[in-house]
């Protein structure tokens, strides 16, 4: 390899237009007066848009550059539609509710570009040292955008908490990293595959390096028991940001999870996978049981999302390319069916303020029946409920299971799934058969409303044709066991 | 030819009226649903005797096929009519004191406040009885089996805040489960060896499996047989045969006019029907008529001599059918269907005439049923009075009412079938003949006659019942009277062969109610001489010497006892199986369900969840020192996981 050349750019080129877009709206900003959020959000979002075009203009072929260590393949290109769409519509669900807690400035949307920016690289990375600048460039803006609203009490509290214990993953994560250094030689994916592949067994010191790295991302997926940070970060946050939380860096560390996993050390998928099932089983237990005792509903969606993230981690178990279409196929459903919860709980508005109460949803049938509805749909597509998507997810996360030899696994996610119902379906039940509470405020924005309606259609009616996302997810998976 | 039309209107207009009365009662209200109801049913009735007509002159069976219900396999079954002088025979008996009773309800339901509830039901009981009596299959005579039963359970628990009528249609209900099993039973063994539940398949097919055998539970039964027992069982359910007949007495908490149609005159002969209907079955299966036999005579005096013993004026009637229907059973049982249609054909009238009268005292006195506080009524309500009398006249078969024709031929044909079950049915027949106008003579004799025994309120108010309640009593009167004297010759007499017309079918061995024809003048005579005997020991006892009956039961305590109280079935059952179900249910509920399912499942399943839930949202405690110590706890458990296992 001529180190003296340049490295290969290209693959890179929409991250570096997303940092330069950062970077020039923060300039532009700057130079505005106060008030002008709305049109910087609107043009970040701009800006994530084009380069989701640019990650499509690139396609779904694997691509290397910087000597290596980032790579794009349609894997990457499924997962960052998702990371860019994500970032981009929680902006945009976020406009009205910062504008009502005096929070609208310009430095949101810069910071959510940016930490979009660290994610990609994330999805991207084919290198160990990739790997951790990219997960560093996405954690240092999510810690200020925890403490966004820096008046308050709770998201100031929430963004520490977030910045302690994820700078204790760190790390644990970069000592996981040093370890497999010093135990192959190597920071590079390619290298550490080839290794494994001639490799009967992992040495010890590998595999304690492995698990060292497996907690650091544990921990930004919030699987148990890493996940301590996700009920009080996700209360305290403002709830964009909990929106913003709950969908994108879960999405671009499980991106980033996965390709660990599997590019490198496949081999020993033996080895690691009892990791996967213990987090996989406690994640899907923890979620479905704490959440019931929950009164507040973002802290019930960190619940949910913990159980969520327990059954994604069913697909990953397998570490069959099944599995990893299980798990992108889980992740595509999750990511509508949260925002769309999210967009209902950024509706929840009371006389001008914020509520977060489940049992302020009392009702809201007789007062809002579109939202009732919409929130109906999805929290049985959560509690996967069939027809809707939510069914679908955890249908092909235990297909995969079962092919797997994981039946023990299918059986635990299908219990912990009939216990979590219960705090779906209880939401449900408030909503339709209590005595109503006072009214939401009206009208709901449009931006909402838009999310909402494309969310709850697309949640409901997946059944009626699923071939475009169940054929992604399939590429994608394939284009990891490339060889 | 008209057949097809007639027929279907004569069974579908009870039930589009139904539906009428029933959906449409607040349109129609209260005399629209009577006018709907009765309308259609006397229609009915009106047509159903030029279709007999129609049907005996065409001669041989002929099939209506409305549509296919169900073919699965070798399972092929239609609904459809089977239109031959048997079913035209039970149409026009249904639809004629169906409409009679129709029309009494009028009168005697106007005070109740759903009327068309109960018209509705009166009208679907007609359609379903009509179905049954038209199968050309045995699922379709299920259907209309299980009709009528479901019929007889919500009529008899028609007032239903009332308990006892709850509790007695719930028992009307179980009691006919344990024979509907056992009709299930049949039908499911007759497909097994015919491969067919349609009746002219099974007819035709029987001669030849006649000979075979079946393995049932083990043992090597004679198929014939034990499917024809099967069905039996299944028709002493509904005809309240000796075993299966508690639930008889007590349906009489229904309305009056539900007890005369259904539980009098047609539901309850639907198991003497069914028996006749397939007689080509059982006549290849002598073991069986056998049985018939020996449980119709026996529960003939059986029901007669619990009867003698009741003060309920309705139970009095009731075991009184029970009885009779004992009479039908063992006139099939020595081959002699002819005559026990007959005998069904004639009590439908008389029976279902006396219902009507003792509706009428009823009505009178304000809805008093107790025998010991009636008396001297005879010359308050004057037309009842003599349509009881006629009744009773019949019941007891006194020359030349109906009833004499229809039970004289029966015994005959008893006596005729020389056999030991023959003599058998004849003596116990004989003796029913004593106890039945005994007791008929004991409810005429205390309702009506002696002093009154009601009090001065109840007997100033006492009236002669409405025109529209009279009316239908004199149809009846009429066919308890002039019934026998004019059909007999086509039931059993010179003209039987024609007008059967191979609906019915005897073995040329069998022929018992033509042999009646040829037995000895005294035997004859003996049912009548023991009918008056009976009538002469209730004069003495009730009007000559009113203290003897109780200065006998005084002596006779034990049998008294025994007889009054039913031979103790109820309670006999009571202990057997209903208190040891309750027991059973109670220790599945409370232990089994309560404290062992719901505790260790859904209960305690959810409590855990519960408390699970409140201890995991108590580890979320806030400080960041515990969730930093979590992620360590849970990183040195991982690594220590790898190094030592």
């Amino acid at each position: 390899m001529a180190h003296e050349a340049l490295p290969v750019l290209a693959p890179a080129a929409p991250e570096m237009f997303l940092a330069a877009a950062a970077m020039a709206l923060l300039i532009f900003g700057v130079t505005r007066p106060n008030g002008s959020a709305r049109l910087i959000s609107w043009l970040a979002a701009f800006a994530l848009v084009l380069a989701l075009l640019g990650e499509f203009a690139l396609g779904g072929e694997r691509r290397v550059g910087y000597y290596g260590m980032f790579v794009t393949d349609s894997f990457s290109l499924f997962m960052k539609t998702l990371v860019l769409l994500g970032s981009a519509l929680t902006i945009v669900m976020g406009l009205k509710y910062n504008e009502d807690r005096g929070i609208a400035r310009f430095e949101f949307p810069v910071l959510i570009l940016l930490a979009a920016t660290g994610m990609m690289v994330m999805v991207s990375a084919n290198d160990l040292i990739i790997l951790f600048v990219g997960l560093e460039l996405q954690n240092v803006a999510l810690y200020v955008v925890a403490s966004f609203e820096r008046e308050g009490v709770r998201s100031p509290e929430a963004g520490l908490k977030y910045f302690v214990l994820s700078a204790l993953s760190s790390g644990l994560l970069l000592y996981g990293i040093s370890l497999i250094y010093g135990f192959t030689g190597t920071t590079s994916f390619a290298a550490l595959a080839t290794l494994a592949a001639g490799t009967a067994a992992p040495g010890i010191g590998l595999i304690i390096g492995i698990v060292f790295v497996v907690v650091g991302l544990a921990f930004k997926v919030s699987a148990v028991p890493f996940h301590m940070w996700t009920p009080d970060v996700y209360e305290g946050a403002p709830t964009p940001v909990t929106a913003f939380f709950s969908v994108a860096p879960k999405l671009a560390a499980f991106a980033l999870f996965v390709r660990f996993m599997i590019v490198p050390f496949a081999p020993f998928l033996s080895e690691w996978r009892q990791i996967i099932v213990f987090l996989s089983i406690a994640s899907m237990a923890l979620g479905a049981v704490a959440g019931i005792a929950q009164e507040n509903i973002k802290r019930l969606m960190a619940y949910s999302a913990i159980g969520h993230v327990g059954y994604a981690l069913i697909g990953l178990a397998a570490g069959t390319e099944e599995g990893i279409r299980g798990v992108l196929v889980y992740l595509s459903i999750y990511f509508l069916m949260t925002l769309g919860a999210f967009a209902v709980i950024l509706s929840m508005r009371r006389n001008g303020r914020m509520v977060e109460g489940i049992n302020d949803l009392a009702g809201l049938s007789r007062t809002q029946p579109a939202l009732a509805l919409a929130l109906a749909i999805f929290m049985f597509s959560l509690a996967g409920i069939p027809p809707t998507a939510g069914f679908f997810g955890k249908l092909y996360v235990f297909l995969a299971a079962i092919n797997a030899n994981l039946v023990g696994l299918a059986v635990v996610g299908v219990l912990t799934s009939v216990v979590a119902s219960f705090y779906y379906v209880r939401i449900v039940k408030i909503a339709y058969f209590d005595e109503p509470a006072a009214p939401f405020d009206r009208p709901i924005a449009a931006e909402l409303k838009g999310v909402l309606i494309v969310t709850a259609l697309l949640t409901l009616f997946f059944f009626v044709h699923p071939g475009p996302l169940i054929g992604g997810a399939k590429a994608a998976a394939a284009s990891l066991f490339l060889r | 030819m008209a057949l097809a039309p007639l027929a279907l209107a004569v069974v579908f207009l009870p039930l589009a009226a139904s539906a009428i009365a029933g959906l449409f009662a607040r349109a129609i209200g209260d005399r629209g649903a009577q006018l709907v109801t009765c309308g259609a049913v006397i229609v009915s009735a009106a047509i159903s005797i030029p279709l007999l007509r129609e049907i005996v002159l065409s001669g041989g069976p002929h099939v209506v096929t409305i549509a296919q219900w169900m073919a699965v396999g070798r399972l092929d079954i239609a609904w459809s009519l089977r239109l031959d002088t048997l079913s035209g025979i039970m149409m026009a008996t249904v639809t004629i004191v169906s409409a009679t009773i129709h029309v009494y309800s009028i009168g005697y339901m106007a005070e109740d406040p759903s009327i068309p509830r109960f018209m509705s039901y009166l009208s679907l009981f007609t359609f379903f009885m009509l179905s049954l009596v038209t199968a050309n299959n045995l699922v379709q005579l299920f259907f209309g089996w299980e009709g009528v039963g479901l019929l007889s359970y919500l009529l008899i628990g028609f007032w239903h805040e009332r308990d006892s009528a709850n509790a007695a249609a719930i028992k009307a209900f179980v009691v006919n489960r344990v024979g509907d099993f056992g009709f299930a039973l049949g039908i499911f063994a007759v497909f097994l060896l015919f491969g067919s539940v349609n009746l002219p398949t099974i007819f035709a097919k029987a001669p030849e499996v006649a000979h075979s055998t079946i393995d049932f539970l083990g043992w090597q039964a004679p198929s014939l047989t034990l499917a024809s027992i099967l069905l039996f069982i299944g028709a002493m359910g509904k005809s309240a045969q000796i075993g299966l007949h508690t639930w008889l007495p007590d349906a009489m908490e229904g309305p009056t006019p539900v007890s005369a149609l259904i539980h009098a005159a047609t539901m309850v002969t639907a198991g003497v029907f069914m028996v006749v209907r397939l007689s080509p079955l059982f006549e290849y299966a002598p073991g069986a008529l056998g049985l018939v036999a020996v449980v119709g005579g026996t529960t003939a005096i059986f029901a007669a001599t619990i009867g003698m013993a009741q003060n309920d004026i309705k139970r009095v009637i009731a075991y009184s059918t029970c009885s009779q229907l004992g009479y039908m059973f063992f006139a099939a049982g020595v081959s002699a269907f002819a005559a026990g249609m007959f005998h069904l054909f004639t009590h439908a009238f008389f029976k279902a005439l006396l219902f009507l009268g003792s509706g009428s005292v009823i009505h009178a006195l304000g809805g008093e049923q107790d025998m010991r506080r009636m008396g001297g009524l005879w010359n308050k309500i004057p037309i009842t009075y003599a349509m009881m009398w006629i009744g009773s006249l019949s019941l007891a078969g006194i020359p030349f009412f109906s009833g004499y024709y229809s039970k004289d031929a029966i015994l005959a044909a008893a006596w005729a079938s020389g056999t030991g079950v023959g003599r058998y049915a004849f003596s116990l027949g004989l003796f029913t003949a004593f106890m039945t106008a005994f007791y008929s003579w004991r409810l005429l004799f205390m309702t009506f006659h002696g002093r009154p025994r009601a009090g001065e309120d109840v007997m100033h108010h006492v009236h002669e019942s409405p025109w529209v309640m009279l009316i239908p009593v004199f149809v009846l009167a009429a066919g308890a009277t002039f019934a026998g004297y004019f059909m007999e010759k086509y039931f059993i007499g010179s003209e039987s062969a024609a007008f059967w017309n191979g609906s019915i079918f005897v073995l040329p061995g069998h022929n018992t109610v033509a042999a009646a024809r040829h037995v000895p003048l005294y035997i004859g005579l003996l049912p009548t001489f023991f009918a008056l005997a009976g009538i002469a020991v209730a004069f003495v006892g009730y009007i000559l010497q009113p203290e003897l009956p109780a200065r006998l039961a005084f002596r006779f305590r034990a049998l008294y006892l025994l007889v009054l109280n039913k031979f103790y079935f109820d309670e006999a059952y009571d202990r057997l199986f209903v208190r040891s179900a309750f027991v059973m249910g109670d220790g599945l509920w409370k232990s089994g369900d309560g404290t062992v399912i719901d505790g260790l499942g859904p209960d305690g399943i959810s409590a855990a969840t519960r408390d699970l839930a409140r201890q995991a949202s108590r580890l979320q405690s806030g400080y960041v020192y515990h969730y930093a110590f979590v992620m360590l706890i849970g990183v040195v458990g991982l690594v220590t996981w790898y190094l030592v296992r």
